[in-house]
């Protein structure tokens, strides 16, 4: 029990900030990295300005379009699914909000515990089925690199050890949640250097695209 | 042309990475979507035609050059390094099998612009001697004599006398001071004449002065098919040359989704300055005319009639509208593509791929797309507004043994004008 005890407050402790710390790096270097790059001047006449569309496919693109939700239901809704299932998990479940308050001050309501368990397992499912969508979609198949699989692993063991802690299914207790924690934290320490950089770059990306078609007066 | 060589592609590519590259490239979730928009993936089924893949050689030039991780993975020797044999395998798939329809750039979740990239990545494979014979034969062409099909004025100088002499009127030639100068496509002078009779006509009816230049007539750019910013700028100064000595505010670029993008939005970077003058597509002006009752029409097309937007005016320029209002003007039977203005599909054939010879196949293939949008609404013709989607609908539709003419929408308009007495 104390060997665990003593592994939680580690992960709580120097690890927790070790994390922080190579996230915080690793993702200023990465935004600074594209911001600096910029873009060259457009001598174009513009029809429109490009803030506003670029803000709008911000959120726009969230949402696939008619004719490739028809083409691919699959990938839209079960990307769908798991996002916003681990997002509720991460956002809504009391103890992460203690967490996030602990750091921030901010706090706001959580869901019911059994509500977040019941997301929880249904994420699950769902990042089973991307992976078996990955393994098996000739596409998808062909442009997989490793880093796919590790990030796959990561995001579910962060999922798989969170439900596991809330359940109790391992024992003893600190061992399963210093897990959760430790795979969060890896998690992090791995977002600045691989795809999960996404969840920040995203909104630059669709900034981008919606400035550059906006200004020729398409909404993308 | 000196060398090219595998260095000076990889500067070439190095030059092209900006901020939207890297933030593109940093947010891909390699969620395989963008197959899903790609006409050439779709009809193939082969998943290299996947519109991120073709990009690897753009990304692993930003991976390793312009990302801290990149570098230090370069340290340690774990970076994959683009080779001459890697840009040999995938010149077929920036140039055979993408026809810059940009229709992956509208449906990536996380935003990629990949058309964008794809544009950029054609600059590398160009100085790395990666770039198909066609397009070279084209681009050397339009150089040397103006016209990438070694079409000369004198051939043009023929369809005007044609056409004065069948409709009465002047085609105005190197006239200072017109309201407009008139670019042509060389595709148009050999497979559209119509085109120049249409526009003589329209001109006339609304009172519109414009004119012809000696030295430039040619609208389209090689340059920017295949991905040379110095052949293509050259191309550019040539319009600008002749707009300037004719003293013309207004340029109309001709019915071509291509020289239009070309002309209209990448042009003025080309040269690093803006225009003294404005750009527009000839279906803009024909709706302008019209908004303004300069244009009178008389009777309606009855049949069927449905509408091919060419990637190059709608989804990538914001012409979507326009050849709505034209339509609605001549054809009382007109019913839309499913999927259309911005979200319509490639006929296959843009992008250079229809110089490129050996893209033939997968030009045909891609149009299948085309086809299936235009079985389901069974029209009686198609109207679209650009030569090269046109000549791809007729080859297309004759392909699959399909009875449906296509019309250029500035004639339908033209043969509705109403007789000036
Ligand atoms: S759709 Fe976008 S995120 Fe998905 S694989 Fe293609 S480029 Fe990457
Ligand atoms: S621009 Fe069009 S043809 Fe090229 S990869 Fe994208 S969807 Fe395919």
């Amino acid at each position: 029990m104390s060997g665990s005890m003593e592994f939680l407050l580690w992960t709580k402790g120097p690890m927790f900030d070790i994390a922080i710390a190579i996230f915080a790096i690793g993702l200023l270097v990465r935004i600074t990295e594209i911001f600096m790059l910029g873009r060259k001047k457009n001598f174009a006449e513009a029809r429109a300005g490009e803030w506003g569309p670029g803000f709008r496919t911000m959120f726009t693109r969230t949402v696939a379009d008619p004719g490739t939700f028809q083409r691919a239901p699959f990938n839209v809704v079960v990307g769908w699914v798991w996002h916003i299932g681990f997002l509720m998990a991460l956002l809504l479940f009391l103890p992460h909000i203690a967490l996030i308050e602990s750091l921030t001050g901010l706090s706001w309501p959580a869901l019911p515990n059994p509500v977040i368990s019941l997301v929880t397992s249904v994420t699950l499912v769902a990042l089973i089925a991307t992976l078996v969508h990955r393994m098996t979609h000739p596409v998808k198949r062909r442009i997989s690199t490793v880093e796919d699989y590790l990030v796959w692993a990561v995001v579910f063991a962060v999922v798989l050890t969170g439900w596991l802690a809330y359940y109790r299914l391992v024992n003893p207790y600190p061992l399963v949640l210093g897990m959760h924690i430790l795979s969060a934290e890896i998690m992090l320490i791995l977002l600045p250097f691989t795809k999960l950089t996404h969840i920040f770059t995203t909104f630059i990306a669709r900034w981008y695209n919606g400035a550059a078609f906006g200004r020729k007066g398409v909404q993308s | 042309m000196s060398e090219l060589t595998l260095e000076r592609g990889l500067a070439a590519f190095r030059a092209e990475v900006d901020g939207p590259v890297a933030a593109f490239f940093s947010s891909c979730v390699h969620c395989g979507i963008c197959a899903q928009a790609c006409p050439f993936y779709l009809e193939t089924g082969d998943a290299k035609y996947t519109p991120i893949l073709k990009l690897e050689p753009l990304r692993r030039v930003w991976e390793n050059d312009f990302t801290l991780w990149g570098k230090i993975k370069g340290l340690f020797g774990l970076n994959h390094k683009v080779t001459d044999e890697m840009l040999a395998e995938w010149e077929e798939l920036l140039y055979d099998s993408c026809s810059m329809c940009g229709r992956c750039s509208m449906v990536c979740p996380v935003g990629n612009d990949l058309a964008l990239m794809i544009r950029k990545s054609r600059e590398g494979m160009v100085q790395a001697g990666h770039a198909p014979e066609g397009l070279i034969a084209a681009s050397v062409r339009a150089i040397q004599t103006g016209s990438p099909m070694g079409l000369q004025w004198k051939t043009l100088a023929v369809q005007i006398q044609h056409v004065q002499t069948s409709s009465g009127l002047e085609v105005p030639v190197d006239k200072e001071g017109a309201e407009y100068l008139v670019l042509l496509s060389s595709m148009e002078i050999i497979n559209f004449p119509e085109y120049l009779e249409a526009i003589t006509k329209i001109f006339d009816h609304a009172g519109v002065t414009w004119t012809l230049s000696t030295q430039c007539f040619e609208a389209t750019n090689a340059g920017i098919q295949i991905g040379n910013k110095d052949i293509a700028a050259q191309l550019v100064e040539r319009v600008v040359a002749a707009a300037e000595k004719l003293k013309v505010p207004k340029v109309i670029s001709p019915e071509c989704g291509h020289a239009f993008t070309a002309i209209r939005w990448e042009g003025p970077n080309l040269i690093g300055r803006p225009y003294p003058f404005r750009v527009f597509h000839i279906i803009e002006v024909l709706d302008e005319l019209r908004a303004a009752g300069r244009i009178k029409t008389e009777g309606m097309e009855t049949d069927r009639l449905s509408m091919h937007d060419p990637c190059n005016l709608a989804r990538k320029s914001g012409v979507i509208q326009q050849q709505r209002n034209l339509m609605n003007l001549v054809a009382e039977n007109f019913v839309e593509l499913k999927e259309h203005g911005k979200f319509q599909w490639c006929c296959g054939a843009g992008g250079g791929v229809s110089s490129n010879e050996r893209a033939e196949p997968l030009k045909m293939a891609a149009f299948k797309r085309k086809k299936a949008q235009i079985e389901e609404v069974n029209p009686e013709r198609m109207v679209t507004m650009c030569a090269t989607c046109r000549t791809q609908l007729e080859e297309g539709l004759e392909e699959f043994n399909m009875e449906i003419p296509v019309v250029g929408l500035t004639e339908m308009i033209a043969e509705h004008l109403v007789e000036k007495n």
